[in-house]
This record gives C-alpha cells, sequence and structure tokens, in this order.
C-alpha cells in the first residue's frame, strides 16, 4: 500500500515537473508547479522529514509560488509565446538533458552507497531547532543576513525612480 | 747577376729585349716620337751585343763539346712534369747570332723601307715579337717550350705577311702561311706526344737518353721521328707544304728577308738538326727524299718565274730543301753550316731585291704609273749603273749561292753535295740523292744569273721608268755591304785561309753528335763517307755551277740562245713550271673544295637541322612545360590549395561563429554538454 | 519501495527537467521555475541521505537553509524581472540582451 502510494506521490511531482517545463501557457506552469511542490512534500513525508515538509508547503507554496504567479501577472503584456527559434536548443537540449540525466542515473547505480541502520526519531524538529542554535548557528545568522539582504534588495529595486 | 750563371743570364736578356720592345711598341707605339722604331732598334742592337759576346767567348774557349741546360720546373703534376729552360750549344749560340744579326739589319733596312707606312710602330712591335719567338725556339731545352714558341713564330709570320692586310691577297697570304704551318705542326704535336708517352719527359736531353736506352723502337720511333719532321716540313717549306712560301712575298721585303729566308724558314732545319741523334734510319731516308725532291722540284719552278721575289722564294725552298738533305744522310753539321752561309747571302739577295724594288716604287709613283709591277723583270734591265752597290752585293750574294769558289756558299753546298754522295757510295740504291743534289746546283746557278742578268744587265725595258732609278739610301745600303762582305769565305776557314777547305772554325767547334738511335752510323762513319767523297763532290759541283751559269749567260745576257724558243719548244714543261706544278688550284680542287663542301654540310646539319628542331625544340617543349606548370600552380595549387585552405578556414569560422549567439541559454547549453563530456571521459 | 536509489531517482529527473526548463525557457519567469525545480531536487537528494545515514539531522538542517536560499532568490529574482519588464517591455531572455535602451 504505501510502496503504491509512493510511486503515486512520484508521478504526481514528475509529471507535474515535466508540465513545468513544456508548458507554452505560464499559468499552466505556475500551476503544474504547484503540484510538483506538493509532491516533493510528499516524498519528504515518505522520507520522515515531517517539519521539512510543512515547511515546504508554507514556504514554497504559500510563498514562492504567490511570488511567482504575482511576476507572471505582473509581466503578462507583452509576453511572447515561444517561436520555434529555440527549437533548435531545444532538441539539443533535451538530449543533453537526457544524457545528463543517464550519466546521473548511471553514477546511481554503480555508487555502493552505504546505507546505516534506519532510525526513526520521534521528532525532527526538536532536533532541527538544535541543531541551528549549536552547530549550525553560525549559517543561520548569515541565512538571516542574506534573508535581509534579499529584502532589502527585492524593494530597493522595485521602487519607482523619483 | 739574376742567375747566377753568365750564360743564362745572357740567353734570358736575349730572349726577352726584344719581347719588351714588343710590348712597349704595341701599347704605346703610335705615341712615342718616330712612332718607336727606336725602341725596337735599341733592344735588337743590345740583343746583337750580346749573342756576339756569347760568340766571342765561345771562340775564347774553344770547346767543342760545351752544352749549359738552365731549367726550373713550371708545373709538376706527379706523373706529369712540364720544365722550361734553355739548352746553350756552340749550335745555339752561332744560331743567336744569326737571329740578332738579320733580326738587326731588317730593323734598319726597314727605316727607310717602310718609311711612312701606316701601321710602322706596329710593325716595329711585331717584328720584336718574331725576334723573341725565334730566339725561343733556338733556346729552348724541351720539346714543350719549342712548341709554343713554334706557334709563336708562326702568329709572327702571319702577322708581318699580312701587315698590308688591305690587299686580299696579303691577308689570304698570310692565313696560307699560318694553315700550312699548321698541318705540319699537326704532325710536330703527334711526334712530341709519341715521344712523351714512351719516354716520359719533353726535355730533349732526356728523350736522346731515352731512346738510346730503346724505350721506343722499331716503327713507333720512325713514326714518331716523321711526326717532328712534319714541322719542319711545315715551317721550312718542304714538299709538299711548301706552297706558302711563294705568297709570303706579299709580305714587306724585310720581312722576307728576315722570315723567309733566313730565320723562321731555318727553325725547321734548325729542329731536325737539333734532334738528329732521335730519328731512325728510316726516318732519315724519308727526310732526305723529300729534302731532296723539294731542292729540285722548287728549283725547276724558279726558272721561269719573273716575279724577282718569287724567284729567291723558290729559290729559299730549294736551299731548304738542301739543308734536310743534308740532315737526311747524315751530314747534319753540313746543314747547319748552309743554314748559316744560306741566311747571310739570301737575306742579302732580299735586300738587294728590295732595294730594287724600292727604286721602281719610287720611279712609279713620279711617273704615277700604279699599272706596271714593280716587282716583275721584265720592266728591268741594266740598273747596274744607276744602282752600283745593289748590283756588286748582288752579284756576290749570288756567286755565293751559285757555289763558286772564294765564296762561302761554295764550302757549305760542297759539304752538303759531298755528304750525299757519300751516302750513295754507301746505299748504292739511293743514288737519286746526290742526282736530286747536283741538279738543283745546276738549276740554281742557273735561275740566280737570270736574275741578275734580267735585273741588272741589257736594254732598260721601260726607259721612262729607268730615267727614275736611283740608288737607295745608306740605311738600305748598310745591311747589304754587311751581309755581302759575310758572304765571302774567309769568315768560314779561320784560322785556316785554304778556300777550298773544308776545315775552320765551323767545323771544329761544332761537332757532330752520335745518332742514338741503334742502326744508324756513328758520326765518325757520316764523316769518313763525306771526306771521301769530298773531292768527288767539289769537282762535280764545280762542273754543275760552271754549266748553270754558262747557260744563263748564254740565254740572257748574250742572247745567243733565246729564251723564247726554249720556252715554246717545251711548251708543257715550261706550262707547268710556270704554273708552279698547278699544286694549288690541285690542292684547291682535292682538297679545300670537298673539306668546304663537308663543312658546309656540317653546318646545315648543325644550323637548319640541329638548331631549328632539336634546340628550339628544347624551347618549344621548355614553353609548353612551363605554361602547364604555371597552370597547375596558379589555378591549381594556388586557386584550389592555397585560396582553398582560406576558404576552408572562413567556411569554419562561418560555422564557428554561429557558437556565439549572445544568449546566455546557449552557453548554458554548451557547458552542460562540457561537463557531460567530461564526467564521460572520466568514467570510461 | 524504500530504498536510497529510488528516491535517488526521482531526484535526478527532477534535476534534468529542471534543467531542460532553464536552458530551453525564453520566458524568464519560466526559468525561474526551472530553477526551483533543481533546488527542490537538491532537497530530496539532502533529505534521502539523511535518513538512509542513519536519520542524519544535517541533512534536514540542510535542506532547510536551502528553501530559506530559494526564497530570497526567488524574491530578488522577481524583482529584477519586474524591473527588466518595466525597461525593455518584454522577459523573454533572448530580447533582453543589451545593458543600454
Amino acid at each position: 500500500m504505501a510502496e503504491f502510494t509512493f510511486w503515486i506521490v512520484v508521478g504526481i511531482t514528475l509529471g507535474s515537473a515535466f508540465m513545468v517545463v513544456q508548458s507554452k501557457n505560464l499559468v499552466y506552469s505556475a500551476y503544474a508547479l504547484l503540484f510538483s511542490f506538493i509532491g516533493v512534500t510528499g516524498l519528504y513525508v515518505f522520507l520522515w522529514a515531517d517539519f521539512i515538509a510543512v515547511v515546504q508547503v508554507v514556504v514554497y507554496v504559500g510563498g514562492i509560488l504567490i511570488l511567482i504567479i504575482f511576476g507572471i501577472m505582473l509581466t503578462n503584456k507583452i509576453t511572447s509565446v515561444n517561436i520555434s527559434h529555440a527549437s533548435v536548443q531545444k532538441k539539443m537540449g533535451a538530449v543533453a538533458v537526457l544524457g545528463m540525466a543517464f550519466l546521473l542515473g548511471y553514477m546511481v547505480i554503480s555508487t555502493p552507497w552505504v546505507t546505516l541502520a534506519n532510525v526513526e526519531p520521534a521528532e525532527t524538529t526538536a532536533a532541527i531547532g538544535r541543531l541551528l542554535m549549536m552547530d549550525y548557528l553560525l549559517p543561520f545568522e548569515v541565512a538571516s543576513l542574506l534573508l535581509l539582504g534579499a529584502l532589502i534588495g527585492a524593494t530597493t529595486l522595485s521602487r519607482k525612480e523619483d | 747577376m739574376i742567375t747566377g750563371n753568365i750564360i743564362t743570364d745572357f740567353s734570358l736578356l736575349i730572349l726577352f729585349l726584344p719581347l719588351v720592345a714588343f710590348t712597349i711598341n704595341i701599347f704605346f707605339g703610335k705615341r712615342l716620337p718616330r712612332q718607336g722604331d727606336w725602341v725596337s732598334i735599341g733592344a735588337i742592337l743590345i740583343t746583337l751585343i750580346l749573342s756576339l759576346s756569347m760568340l766571342l767567348n765561345m771562340f775564347m774557349n774553344w770547346d767543342p763539346d760545351f752544352s749549359h741546360e738552365a731549367k726550373f720546373i713550371w708545373m709538376d703534376l706527379g706523373a706529369f712534369k712540364i720544365e722550361l729552360g734553355f739548352w746553350v750549344d756552340n749550335i745555339t749560340i752561332v744560331m743567336l747570332v744569326v737571329v740578332s744579326l738579320i733580326s738587326s739589319m731588317t730593323h734598319i733596312f726597314s727605316l727607310e723601307y717602310l718609311k711612312g707606312d701606316i701601321r710602322y710602330s706596329r710593325y716595329y712591335a711585331y717584328l720584336g715579337l718574331f725576334t723573341f719567338s725565334m730566339n725561343g725556339i733556338v733556346l729552348a731545352n724541351n720539346l714543350i717550350s719549342l712548341y709554343i714558341f713554334w706557334e709563336l713564330v708562326g702568329v709572327s709570320s702571319y702577322l708581318l705577311i699580312a701587315h698590308w692586310f688591305e690587299k686580299p691577297s696579303a691577308a689570304a697570304a698570310g692565313k696560307k702561311a699560318f694553315l700550312t704551318n699548321r698541318v705540319g705542326d699537326i704532325g710536330f704535336f703527334i711526334g712530341i706526344m709519341l715521344m712523351f708517352t714512351a719516354i716520359g719527359s719533353f726535355n730533349i736531353q732526356e728523350v736522346f737518353t731515352g731512346v738510346g736506352q730503346g724505350l721506343i723502337g722499331g716503327t713507333l720511333l720512325t713514326f714518331a721521328g716523321i711526326g717532328l719532321f712534319m714541322g719542319a716540313v711545315g715551317k721550312s717549306s718542304q714538299f709538299p707544304l711548301h706552297i706558302w712560301l711563294p705568297d709570303a712575298m706579299e709580305g714587306p721585303t724585310p720581312v722576307s728577308a728576315l722570315m723567309h729566308a733566313a730565320t723562321m724558314v731555318a727553325a725547321g732545319v734548325y729542329l731536325t738538326v737539333r734532334l738528329f741523334p732521335l730519328f731512325s734510319p728510316d726516318a732519315l731516308l724519308v727526310i732526305a727524299y723529300v729534302g731532296g725532291f723539294t731542292a729540285l722540284f722548287a728549283a725547276s719552278i724558279a726558272i721561269t718565274q719573273n716575279d724577282i721575289k718569287k724567284v729567291l722564294a723558290y729559290s729559299t725552298i730549294s736551299q731548304l730543301g738542301y739543308m734536310i738533305l743534308a740532315v737526311g744522310v747524315g751530314n747534319y753539321i753540313a746543314a747547319f753550316f748552309h743554314l748559316l752561309t744560306h741566311a747571310m747571302f739570301k737575306a742579302c739577295l732580299f735586300y738587294g731585291s728590295g732595294s730594287v724594288i724600292h727604286a721602281m716604287h719610287h720611279s712609279l709613283h713620279a711617273l704615277d704609273d700604279h699599272d706596271t709591277d714593280p716587282q716583275d723583270m721584265r720592266n728591268m734591265g741594266g740598273f747596274k749603273s744607276k744602282m752600283p752597290i745593289t748590283y756588286l752585293t748582288m752579284i756576290i750574294a749570288t756567286l755565293a749561292i751559285s757555289g763558286v769558289p772564294f765564296f762561302s756558299g761554295f764550302l757549305s753546298k760542297d759539304a752538303i753535295l759531298a755528304g750525299s754522295l757519300g751516302f750513295a757510295q754507301h746505299y748504292p740504291q739511293h743514288f737519286l740523292l746526290p742526282v736530286f743534289g747536283f741538279g738543283a746546283a745546276a738549276i740554281t746557278a742557273f735561275y740566280m744569273f737570270r736574275l741578275i742578268f734580267m735585273t741588272f744587265h741589257g736594254e732598260a725595258k721601260m726607259p721612262k721608268v729607268f730615267k727614275g732609278i736611283h740608288e737607295s739610301p745608306r740605311v738600305m745600303t748598310f745591311p747589304l755591304m754587311l751581309l755581302s762582305g759575310l758572304s765571302i769565305f774567309i769568315f768560314y776557314t779561320l784560322p785556316y785561309l785554304n778556300p777550298l777547305s773544308d776545315h775552320g772554325w765551323f767545323t771544329e767547334l761544332i761537332r757532330a753528335g752520335d745518332s742514338v738511335v741503334p742502326g744508324n752510323p756513328t758520326a765518325h762513319e757520316i764523316g769518313e763517307g763525306v771526306h771521301h767523297a769530298h773531292y768527288t763532290a767539289m769537282a762535280l759541283s764545280l762542273l754543275v755551277a760552271g754549266l748553270g751559269i754558262g747557260l744563263s749567260y748564254l740565254m740572257y745576257l748574250k742572247k745567243k740562245l733565246s729564251a723564247e724558243v726554249w720556252a715554246n719548244k717545251m711548251g708543257f714543261l715550261y706550262k707547268l713550271s710556270y704554273n708552279k706544278y698547278y699544286f694549288d688550284e690541285n690542292y684547291d680542287r682535292f682538297l679545300y673544295q670537298p673539306f668546304l663542301k663537308l663543312s658546309r654540310a656540317v653546318a646545315y646539319v648543325d644550323w637548319d637541322l640541329y638548331d631549328k628542331y632539336f634546340i628550339n625544340g628544347f624551347g618549344r617543349v621548355t614553353k609548353w612545360l612551363s605554361f602547364h606548370t604555371g597552370r597547375i600552380d596558379y589555378d591549381g595549387l594556388d586557386q584550389s590549395i592555397v585560396d582553398g585552405i582560406g576558404r576552408t578556414a572562413q567556411g569554419f569560422g562561418k560555422q564557428l561563429k554561429q557558437v556565439q549567439t549572445g544568449r546566455l541559454q546557449n552557453y548554458m547549453l554548451f557547458a552542460l554538454v562540457g561537463v557531460i563530456i567530461i564526467l564521460v571521459i572520466q568514467t570510461i | 519501495m524504500d530504498s536510497l536509489t529510488n528516491y535517488l531517482f526521482v531526484s535526478v529527473v527532477l534535476f534534468a527537467l529542471g534543467l531542460y526548463g532553464v536552458i530551453t525557457r525564453r520566458n524568464g519567469v519560466a526559468v525561474l521555475m526551472g530553477v526551483e525545480l533543481i533546488l527542490n531536487s537538491a532537497n530530496i537528494n539532502f533529505l534521502a541521505f539523511a535518513r538512509f545515514g542513519g536519520m542524519n539531522m544535517a541533512g534536514h538542517v540542510f535542506a532547510l537553509f536551502v528553501i530559506v536560499l530559494a526564497a530570497a532568490e526567488a524574491a530578488v529574482a522577481l524583482a529584477i524581472i519586474i524591473n527588466i519588464f518595466n525597461n525593455f517591455h518584454t522577459i523573454n531572455v533572448d530580447d533582453v540582451s543589451e545593458l543600454k535602451q
């Protein structure tokens, strides 16, 4: 049963991702991205990453995706449909990407992964919180700085020239 | 002095002073005062003094075996050595005196004879060149340098004979002289090379030693000897190469006196005298017959000639034949003796004829007559009253040549005839040789006195011309007097005074050497034979001389016998003699014309066929080749390959240019591809 | 099937798709979407290794940071895109090739 669900989730994820990159209509892409994010969340759950799954939904879906849709809406006036000019790029790109995928896949198969025993924790949140405050304090502070910078930057950029 | 030996020093000076005079006169003659004749005369007089001092030295030493050789190596190529040097012995010294004396006389005589000539300085320069070359022959100690000077003498002869080359006959005569000489020289050179191949040296003394050792023998030696003799045949104008000497009379008379009487033609005799020891008996026989036949043959032509110089020319050929005959029968010292006396009286005769011709020229010029031939004896007659000195000196010389006692010619001719008679007594099958000799003597006496009678006696054939005849100036008569004086017996019989004797300083000092060829009689044996026949020969020669003179006297002076009647009676023979036996015409028809035809044919092949088709063919092929190579190079290589590379690069550039799209996503794609490639390579 | 390689495969495919979107799409926002997909695939990787590596929490922390950074970057990117749109009146990545208008 779990396996079946797993594969469904995978299917949603990948299918939506495919729609994202392939759709001619930008809004459709955005919606497909939404489903993709949700699928990824499901995968996180399967991976026992409860906190991250929640963060994913909140931040990605609720924040980034909304942002993207805003962006689409705001810039929709003179967006042109993909002309066949990129078809060369498309074919070549597909080939290259496929090649990349094969390479990576081959790497995945051939690497002798060392898996340790499964330990299901009670919850991850506390552990993450502890780690953030202790071992990964510096990255945490830097990240906050980064967010600050991004905030200021975004604001500045979208200010009207007076 | 220079070389430390006085003989060598004198020889060097004698040899090179005339050459210096030649160089100065050739380059600067025209600009010098009096056109530089004093340069040449000064040089030749110094040479004469040096030669006379050597002669004096010879008398003082009185050494019959005197022989001095000085040599230096010119080219040393290991197995092949060419050296130059001098060989001076008594024969050399006498010959040097002869050459210097006659040459000086010519220089002095020419002062008047060639006064005002258009090429005066060049004439004197060439005289210097000739003297240098002749002395070179005399002093040579090896066959190569002798050959070189031999050729030089030929060149000088050519230059001097053709002195008035505006006259086509003179230019042709010069050419003929040189070319005929060359024919003889081919044989000469073959002879030299035969000797060298067998013996390995050019030095005459070494050749003698080699022949004596038997390094070359039998037929080869005879052939070599005949080859060497061919040079003498050419140079001394013997049969069959005698054709050039009569034509050479086109040159100025002093030149004729110097070269074609006394010295150059004598070079052939000198050569045979020098090389006598290496002639084999067969070669000597050939020499004797050639000489004897020539003597008679030339004399038979001289009796009908009307040009005064032509008579003397044939006379010279005849006398040279005498000398060659003497060498052939072994009495080569007699040949040299006759060379000496002949030089004196023949030169005197030529100068005399020059004097007569000079007087005729002046007389004709005064009468403005340019048609009469000043050299034709039929236009002369009775000159003895107008030109006494010339007449007297010529009489003396004629007496000498005819072999009349109390004169030098008698002594030398007598020796030759005795030699031929002695030879015939020893080998009776060769009786023809004395016949040749005595017959020629008779005829010589006849035609020489004919000359005298026609020119100086009798009625003047052209009275108007005769009026203008006068004696020549002192400059011209001085040589005449000197040389005629030297034709008197006394100078040759010293210290004895017997005019009929065959002893004197000459025979004492100039001793005959033995032949080194086995089978030849020794000098002693030859001398015995000569001595044995001496008195017979003397009687016979007096007889024939008297016959000749008598006949001539009757025919031309007393006119008791008519020359015309005799000529008509012997019409055919007369015609043969008068036309020189048609030698020139026959040579032309049977030698020259076929050869010219052959040359023309060869020239046609070369010019019209070979050049036109073969050589031009090369040109055409080359042109064709170069055109096509050019095409290949230009159109093929340049356009396709060289430009092609350019075009390929351009094409590549155009294609690769498309990589630079300026679009970010393209670059990302390329980066991705790159990464893939790297990864692939890493995994493999 | 809960094996590591399954998750890795998913991650690989997602990554490939995201890459395809980045290099192929002409619209700037679409490129941004591709980037988000790539980031997500990386996150899956991190968490998979975390789980199958004895529940190593470092993976979770990293995934968290990735999400944070993704958010910041998306914000800034969109700001830029809007600016571009205001200036060029197009967000076709091919056409915005000049620095100065």
